[in-house]
């Protein structure tokens, strides 16, 4: 597999994983308004999951489609980080993680929409009108609750020591990233509006934490395994059906 | 004098005119600007239309749609293609297809051309309740009933609406 379809599938399988795990809150949401935000940010994500998939497809020369390759791999193939597959836990972890996510994704397609390969830059100039949407509500939310009543700025801080050792993964190049990202440049920025935001919700980053690695490259934890016998297992038991 | 090819393609626009928007069914996918291309060769043809939001669910619908009705039309091969960029942009939206949006009771997209800007906790942008008409209006929640809308109350009258929003 070439570096170029490593790349997209690192990007679709993000998106798509996060966009599955978000989908879990629908009818279940804290107030049904936020309830309907979550699921459209699925929604785009699982949207933007399908433009990278399609592109890699085309890519791959073998009998792929984006079914296939969302459908039709293991674990152990799936090149997501470790941070979208975790569980999402209480509404703070979930609204924590997609602000830490939206926010790499922000500056990620900043950059990807001016890579030199066509079609990345196109998809990327599309999904960042979205991410704009995604990271200026997740951060309302993070400041709402992190600086809001005693119970919810602890349960903040809680899903900050608990997600924080999966977000050095983001800002870890594997080796088939280097190519199409100034990783540098990336990381400094969503440090920098990462510090800003967490200081204006009165949350503490955690230090000392220890790094939580290896889903780029295909070790996944449990938690991925779950998600892909619920997501998969429609297409896996009636294979070519069309609905 | 018109040959016989600007016929067809006036006839070709005259259906995609009348194709709409499964979720938004007053607008037509003219209204919303997303057919981008026509390519008449023969008795084949492609459309190439470019999706509103990457996830929207209606545009494998539409693309069934187009493929439908090019076909009752007589067209023997149809094909739609998508195209990405440049990105759709509500600025596109026909003003016509604003004028039918409000009065389905959706306020349309602000004229001044604009994209989402990260400001937090800004002040909400001043939205016309397409029912009364005031702009005392606030935002209840940044996302809607589609991925394109956001849902508004009206200070006025009470009604709470949906915002198609800039994209």
């Amino acid at each position: 597999m070439t570096d170029q379809i490593k790349y997209l599938l690192c990007l679709a399988d993000n998106a798509l994983i996060l966009g599955h795990r978000n989908s879990e809150w629908c009818g279940h949401g804290p107030v049904l308004e936020q309830d309907i935000a979550l699921t459209n940010i699925s929604l785009d994500l699982i949207g933007q999951a399908r433009n990278f998939y399609q592109y890699a497809a085309s890519l791959s020369g073998a009998d792929h489609n984006e079914d296939t390759l969302a459908y039709h791999r293991d674990s152990h193939e799936f090149l997501n980080t470790l941070l979208v597959e975790q569980p999402n836990g209480d509404w703070g972890v979930t609204i924590l993680r997609q602000f830490l996510v939206s926010n790499y994704q922000y500056y990620l397609y900043q950059q990807l929409q001016h890579n030199s390969d066509v079609t990345l830059a196109a998809i990327a100039a599309k999904a960042i009108k979205e991410v704009t949407y995604h990271l200026r509500w997740s951060s309302e939310w993070v400041i709402r609750l992190g600086d809001g009543t005693t119970e919810s700025n602890q349960r903040m801080q809680q899903a900050l020591h608990l997600l924080w050792p999966f977000t050095y993964e983001l800002l870890q190049p594997a080796d088939y990233e280097t190519g199409y990202i100034d990783v540098t440049k990336i990381k400094q920025l969503w440090q920098d509006k990462t510090n800003e935001i967490l200081a204006e919700a009165t949350l503490s980053i955690p230090n000392n934490s220890q790094p939580f690695i290896g889903g780029k490259t295909g070790a996944h934890s449990e938690h991925l395994t779950a998600i892909l016998n619920e997501m998969q297992s429609l297409p896996r038991a009636y294979p070519n059906t069309i609905w | 004098m018109v040959n016989s090819a600007t016929i067809q393609e006036q006839k070709v626009w005259d259906v995609l005119a009348n194709i709409t928007d499964p979720e938004i069914p007053v607008l037509s996918i003219l209204d919303l600007g997303i057919v981008r291309k026509v390519n008449i060769y023969n008795n084949s043809i492609t459309v190439t239309i470019t999706p509103t939001y990457s996830g929207c669910p209606a545009m494998d619908v539409i693309g069934s749609s187009i493929k439908m009705e090019l076909l009752a039309l007589g067209f023997i091969k149809v094909e739609v293609a998508s195209v990405l960029s440049p990105a759709w942009t509500t600025d596109w939206m026909s003003k016509a297809g604003k004028e039918k949006l409000k009065a389905y009771g959706i306020a349309p997209p602000s004229n001044k051309p604009q994209v989402c800007s990260l400001e937090l906790f800004a002040p909400n942008e001043a939205i016309q309740c397409p029912q009364c008409n005031s702009y005392h209006t606030h935002r209840i929640s940044e996302f809607g009933s589609t991925a394109c809308k956001a849902l508004y109350k009206c200070d006025a009258c009470k009604e709470v609406f949906d915002y198609f929003k800039c994209y």
